[in-house]
């Protein structure tokens, strides 16, 4: 009993980090309906800049995040302002295939000048400190930490769209590109700071990410496949049904890995068919068909 | 001087020419009326006033300066704003939120939500209701609301009348005192010729991109106005022309 | 006006000098074995299968709407089938390779009516998903080698050496030609006409009694079809196989560069595509990683400056077609200016 309880937390917990690398994603694709295939690359491309920046400065890796947030921030503005920009129009492919060529050069431009040896971001002692509840049971602190950080993320970002200026801009644009000019939006903008927005939080997901595993520059598309598995399974243009999917999704793994070790991410994804199967707009969606 | 004068505007949409030279001028203070059949080019000339449609630089002067080719956010940053055709309110939004978003271009003036919701009190009670919860008529409200919160020196409104019962589109033109005395001037563009002429004081009837009739509302004649509507003497014409009341 | 007499025209002055060349590059081809190096057959060989893959993805992306970064999934299951069938059946290897398509079109079937519930990017990355499912599942059956992977050689070494490499050019380039040849016989008949006016425009091609869905559909599986042959033939010509290699994500990468810096949606881009990619990688080859940059790199700068690929731009600004399939409506009385090729005209009414 006790391990099955172990493995519900552990499953739940995984899934706060997957949440975590969800919420950029689904940002992007509420306020402008793309899907960006480097995703996952970003989240890598995060942990390293984390990396470089630890080389430089002796601080805890969490620290790192001070800096690695907005360079990531100003890198998913240009990125979008001056290339992603051009693709904006009702067919999905240009940007498709924009941010897939994107993707292969971050892997191997990462490659190139890190090699490919893996690496880790040096948690100390977070990394194995756990909180014991009873005999048989530990939590991780640093993924029940992981977790916090993804429902803080996830309610700073509800207060932003619900509260703010700039989050009314952003529903307005995500709404009606056209109309939102006419009250002095400018969508390109708008568009470059949704991506500003997005990148931050893929920073935060990568520094989160170093310090969780080892990685290397090919580690991104699985985690691409894991934030989209978790934004479908949850329902697009919910940032809670996100953290929902993130959740299931990481049942499954931890379920599919207690049962043999090579069937955890196997299991994720038959997950993932099984919702699309039998829910194919995920179990909380929320976007208004345009 | 005019307010705004377009001068030999020519529009199209990909390969498709809508609109072909068209010769145009409005003063403050005015109500100027713009009828025309469906496809006749009227929202199209709206939307390049407005810059969402693309035109040559010296074809739109507004406040003696070139316009044309400039981005829709600049062009409500100084002072023309469109109510635009079907409402187009932002379903994400409140009806507040719409309303405040119509304030974003930051300009002075007699506008504010509190005003707005003088003019059509329905808004206040229905503030918090997403914006595509109302009803038509109360959506045109709203839409006209967000246009007036930029303090526009130059309001458009685009088929206010569309799909709306007459009772309702009374009470909508019935705003419209209100808004030309607080220093705005309106352009119209209605299928509703009766109503249109009631509210103007010049009027234009486009034709197939072009202009085929210009005046003032009470000169013209119902013949006249049937004959730039539809091109031809026509029985139809005729039968229109019964329904154009002065 | 009167009666016009008109015809349909199909052919360009060049596809008219193009065809009948094309025809006697692959008689003089066919005829390498027996003439040409080793080296360059080898290099032939790889040049053959990626035309054929690009083919592939061309038919799925550019003429069917379906853009899927899961293709190596059928390569994959090809490259299976192949050991399958050939060590462990025991059936001759190249007949292996041929059905090992059927193989890759009967997992298809099912999969699309999954996928189908995607659309858009969605779809192309449910694709992606559908792929790593199959390696992962390959990868834990220990039968089949595991995550290690199996080798085809004792099956292979059977075959007497001058045959296996001749087998192996003409296998290719049946595939390779073939595919062109196809997907242009495709398209110049009735259900090519469909498979256009689907991807111009799916709701005016319902109205007109169009299966949407069926189109697609077959499109799916013969692409599977196609991609899972050719599948077989990449790793009868590598002798191993493992999860890692088969069912890469690279292989996409690769269809989709090519494809676009070609010219998606012609047939000739392919082919140009697979050109620059050899090309690319031979000048780039010691510098390793750097020519998928490149590439990559490339692909970015046409999609957002000549979106229609370097072929399809040369094709819109010159006119050229190698292999035409559109049809044209070509007025008896009228002078050699067809008026239906006036597109992009400005200042001219078009009567709505």
């Amino acid at each position: 009993m006790a391990s099955v309880i172990d493995t519900l937390i552990q499953g739940l917990l995984l899934g706060g980090l997957y949440a975590l690398f969800a919420t950029g994603l689904s940002l992007a694709f509420g306020v402008m309906r793309f899907v960006n295939i480097a995703h996952g690359d970003f989240i890598v491309l995060g942990a390293y800049v984390a990396l470089a920046v630890l080389a430089v400065l002796p601080v805890p890796p969490l620290a790192a995040a001070l800096v690695v947030v907005p360079v990531m921030a100003a890198a998913g503005y240009v990125v979008q302002r001056y290339m992603l920009n051009r693709t904006v129009s009702r067919d999905p492919l240009p940007a498709l295939l924009v941010t897939f060529g994107l993707s292969v050069i971050v892997q191997n431009v990462l490659l190139e000048v890190f090699s490919g040896d893996t690496r880790r971001l040096d948690a100390g002692a977070l990394a194995t400190a756990s909180i014991g509840l009873g005999d048989d049971l530990a939590i991780g602190v640093f993924p029940l930490l992981t977790l916090g950080i993804a429902v803080a993320l996830i309610l700073g970002l509800q207060l932003l769209f619900a509260r703010t200026a700039l989050g009314r801009a952003l529903r307005a644009t995500s709404d009606d590109r056209e109309i939102v000019q006419l009250m002095g939006v400018n969508p390109k903008m708008i568009y470059g700071l949704a991506m500003a927005l997005a990148s931050a939080t893929v920073g935060l997901a990568g520094v989160i990410l170093g310090m969780t595993k080892a990685f290397d520059p090919l580690l991104g598309p699985p985690q691409l496949l894991y934030a989209f598995e978790a934004v479908i399974i949850g329902g697009l243009g919910s940032l809670w049904g996100t953290l929902a999917g993130g959740m299931i999704l990481g049942v499954a793994q931890t379920v599919g890995f207690r049962v043999d070790p090579g069937w955890g991410v196997l299991f994720g994804h038959l997950a993932f068919l099984g919702v699309l199967l039998v829910r194919p707009t995920g179990l909380f969606p929320k976007t208004r068909d345009r | 001087m005019n307010l705004l004068t377009t001068q030999e505007l020519t529009a199209f949409y990909g390969d498709f020419q809508a609109l072909y030279g068209i010769d145009f001028a409005i003063d403050e203070g005015e109500v100027v009326a713009i009828i025309g059949a469906n496809g006749a080019g009227k929202s199209t000339f709206l939307r390049s006033l407005t810059g969402l449609n693309r035109v040559a630089r010296d074809a739109i002067r507004f406040d003696g300066e070139p316009i044309g080719g400039r981005a829709p956010h600049d062009i409500v940053k100084r002072g023309i704003a469109l109510v635009p055709e079907g409402r187009r309110l932002f379903p994400s939004l409140s009806v507040e939120e719409n309303l405040v978003l119509g304030a974003n271009p930051g300009r002075p003036g007699p506008w504010s939500l509190q005003r707005v919701c003088e003019l059509f009190p329905i808004l206040a009670e229905r503030r918090r209701s997403p914006g595509t919860a109302l009803s038509g008529g109360q959506q045109q409200m709203v839409a006209i609301g967000r246009a007036l919160m930029s303090n526009p020196k130059l309001l458009l409104c685009d088929e206010l009348s569309l799909g709306l019962a007459p009772t309702v589109i009374k009470d909508i033109y019935a705003a419209m005192p209100a808004i030309v005395a607080a220093g705005t001037a309106v352009i119209v563009v209605e299928q509703d010729i009766g109503q249109a002429l009631r509210v103007a004081h010049r009027v234009y009837c486009f034709q197939e991109g072009r202009v085929s009739l210009a005046g003032d509302a009470d000169a013209l004649t119902r013949d006249q106005i049937a004959e730039a509507y539809f091109g031809t003497s026509h029985p139809i014409a005729e039968e229109a022309g019964h329904g154009i009341r002065h | 006006m009167t009666n016009p007499h008109f015809s349909i025209q199909r052919s360009t002055r060049l596809s008219r000098f193009g065809l009948p060349a094309g025809l006697l590059l692959i008689v003089v081809l066919a005829s390498f074995p027996f003439w040409g190096e080793a080296d360059i057959m080898t290099t032939l060989v790889e040049f053959l299968y990626f035309l054929a893959l690009a083919q592939m993805w061309n038919l799925l992306a550019g003429y069917g709407g379906l853009v899927s970064i899961g293709q190596q999934a059928c390569i994959g299951l090809g490259a299976y089938a192949l050991v399958v069938m050939a060590s462990v059946v025991g059936l001759n290897p190249f007949a292996a390779v041929l059905l090992a398509g059927a193989v890759a079109g009967l997992v298809a079937w099912p999969s699309a009516k999954l996928l189908f519930r995607l659309q858009g990017p969605y779809f192309a990355i449910g694709s992606w998903v559908l792929a790593e499912v199959l390696r992962l599942v390959f990868a834990n059956l220990p039968q089949l080698g595991g995550g290690s992977g199996t080798s085809i050689t004792s099956a292979v070494m059977e075959i007497d050496p001058w045959w296996r490499e001749a087998l192996t050019f003409w296998t290719a380039l049946l595939i390779g030609a073939g595919s062109v040849i196809a997907v242009y016989w495709l398209l110049r008949h009735k259900q090519g006409l469909a498979l256009t006016a689907v991807r111009d425009s799916e709701a005016a091609s319902e109205s007109l009694g169009v299966s949407v869905r069926r189109i697609k559909l077959s499109v799916y599986i013969v692409a599977a079809i196609g991609t899972g042959i050719i599948g077989a033939l990449i790793f009868l010509t590598k002798l191993r196989v493992s999860p890692e290699a088969a069912f890469s994500v690279e292989w996409s990468a690769l269809m989709i560069f090519i494809v676009v810096i070609g010219g998606v949606g012609t047939i000739e881009g392919p082919v140009v595509g697979t050109l620059i990619y050899f090309v690319l990688r031979n000048f780039l080859a010691d510098y390793g990683t750097w020519y998928l940059i490149v590439l990559g790199a490339l692909a970015i700068g046409v999609i957002l400056f000549f979106p229609k690929g370097l072929w399809g731009s040369l094709q819109q600004r010159f006119d050229l077609r190698l292999f035409p399939v559109q049809r044209r409506l070509k007025l008896e009385s009228e002078p050699t200016n067809d008026p239906a090729d006036k597109v992009n005209t400005p200042g001219q009414a078009f009567p709505i």
